[in-house]
């Protein structure tokens, strides 16, 4: 049986191995997706993303939690980063996340980045489309929370949180425009500490400013105590509320045109330049090119044009 | 063509709170260019074998420092086998008396390290004894 059909099958170790096959860029992995994707498309994706020490893997163990007291089979993506210097990397959000690593119907998975950046992993969305086949409903990613560029969260996800802290330099007018456009719901978490109502009525009135045309969402700002689990419920019931507002307002129809769109454009770009790159490689030509290029008898922008002609493409 | 990055669940069985000696291997196995799973404290056998199959690691490695390894370590290696996880190499680090050691190596514990171990060689032994999954 091949590693798909073991998957569908609600194997576990198939679903791992897939996943690292895909992970390590193992061409059988594009076999077995293959066969999986027409499973897939079932799952209600969330994405937390929000600063390193946020909460958001406290928040990620409070949350799944709370689904599966719904009775809800529940995955777990987590990013962290691979480090630079030896391409290895520690991936600890699991530390939070302990009691549910026996629960049957929990799968938590860590991935590295591995030099990607935006947030996740280059293998993110195909490992998302592994536990959406083996029939997990709601699966929660959590990306790796550089602050910056954390935007591929956006076209991977359904609902996108953004969790922030109390006193964050106290003046939210320093918060990246760029977080307040990515988020459908805006977590206050450590709603322990001091400040934490003062940052979310800050925030408030920020996304309040925005002006949303009518029947478009407005996210809302919610306080957690991750930790006690305090907020958790209403948390929960604003993703309902917002999967709830994607479905019956045609934005879910077009989240997922989006992001089919963009799944293609990214596996055309990568197979494209696997397979010319390695065309030229094979046959000389490469070599003759950067020939060219440090005898200056030919530039890059010629170079590219003149292989490119040599390719038919419909 | 692809290449596999050798994945290792490092964690910490059984009741006692130092985790200190386990994060400096899992920095140690980072540093050497693997992927560490850290876990930290407190699990049970049953947790570390799942997430080792959720992670698909190829090697467990457990600091003990709570002298219950002669109880943890061969239910850890136990349950890999009940959950068809054999072939995940399971090896141990702490506070382990060397008459203990064969007793571990019977039960399936690959290695056993004891305090005062560096990193460098243990680093080599993970390189000489771990091969990633096919
Ligand atoms: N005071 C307080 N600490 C929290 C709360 N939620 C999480 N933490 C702590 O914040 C630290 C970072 O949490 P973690 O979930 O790992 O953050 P992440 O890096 O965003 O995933 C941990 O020590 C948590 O125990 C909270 O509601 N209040
Ligand atoms: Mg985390």
């Amino acid at each position: 049986m091949s590693l798909a059909e073991r998957v569908l099958d609600g194997e576990i170790r198939a679903a791992a191995r897939l996943m690292r096959d895909i992970d390590d860029r193992f061409k059988s992995a594009v076999d077995e997706l293959k066969i999986l994707y027409p499973h897939t498309g079932k799952a209600y994706i969330i994405g937390i993303t929000g600063p390193p020490g946020a909460g958001k893997s406290t928040l990620v163990d409070q949350v799944v939690a709370a689904y599966r007291k719904k009775d809800l089979l529940v995955g777990v993506v987590a990013i962290d980063p691979t480090s630079p210097f030896s391409g290895g990397a520690i991936l600890g959000d699991r530390i939070r996340m302990n009691r549910h690593a026996d629960d049957p119907g929990v799968f938590i998975r860590s991935l590295a980045t591995r030099g990607a950046l935006g947030g996740l992993s280059r293998s993110t969305m195909d490992v998302l489309n592994v536990m959406d086949a083996m029939g997990l409903d709601v699966i929660v990613v959590e990306t790796v929370g550089v602050g910056q560029d954390e935007v591929d969260i956006v076209s991977t996800a359904h609902t996108t949180v953004v969790v922030m802290v109390p006193g964050l330099g106290d003046d939210i007018q320093a918060i990246k425009a760029g977080i307040l456009e990515i988020g459908d719901v805006f977590v206050v978490n450590k709603a322990d500490r001091d400040g934490a109502d003062r940052t979310a009525r800050e925030l408030t009135a920020m996304l309040e400013m925005k002006h949303p045309e009518a029947g478009d969402w407005m996210p809302h700002v919610i306080k957690t105590e991750a930790a006690k689990g305090l907020g958790i419920d209403e948390l929960v019931d604003e993703f309902e509320a917002h999967h709830s507002y994607l479905k019956e307002s045609g934005a879910l129809q077009r989240l997922i045109q989006e992001r089919n769109a963009k799944i293609f454009a990214d596996t055309l770009r990568e197979e494209l330049f696997e397979s010319v790159f390695s065309g030229i490689k094979e046959s000389g030509k490469y070599q003759q090119i950067l020939d060219g290029m440090r005898d200056r008898s030919t530039d890059p922008y010629s170079a590219v044009e003149e292989v490119m002609a040599a390719r038919s493409f419909s | 063509m692809a290449e596999r990055r050798i994945r290792v669940l490092v964690g910490k069985p059984g009741l006692d709170g130092h985790d200190r000696g386990a994060k400096i291997i899992a920095r140690a196995l980072r540093d050497a260019g693997f992927e560490v799973i850290y876990t930290g404290l407190h699990q049970t056998p049953e947790q570390i074998v799942s997430a080792a199959i959720q992670e698909d690691v190829d090697c467990v490695a457990l600091s003990i420092l709570s002298g219950a390894h002669n109880t943890l370590l061969p239910a850890v290696r136990e349950i890999m086998k009940e959950k068809g996880a054999s072939d995940i190499v399971l090896m141990a680090g702490g506070v382990i008396p060397e008459d203990d050691i064969p007793g571990l190596k019977a039960a399936g514990i690959a290695e056993v390290f004891t305090p005062g171990t560096s990193t460098e060689t243990i680093v080599a032994w993970m390189r000489d004894n771990v091969t990633p999954h096919a």
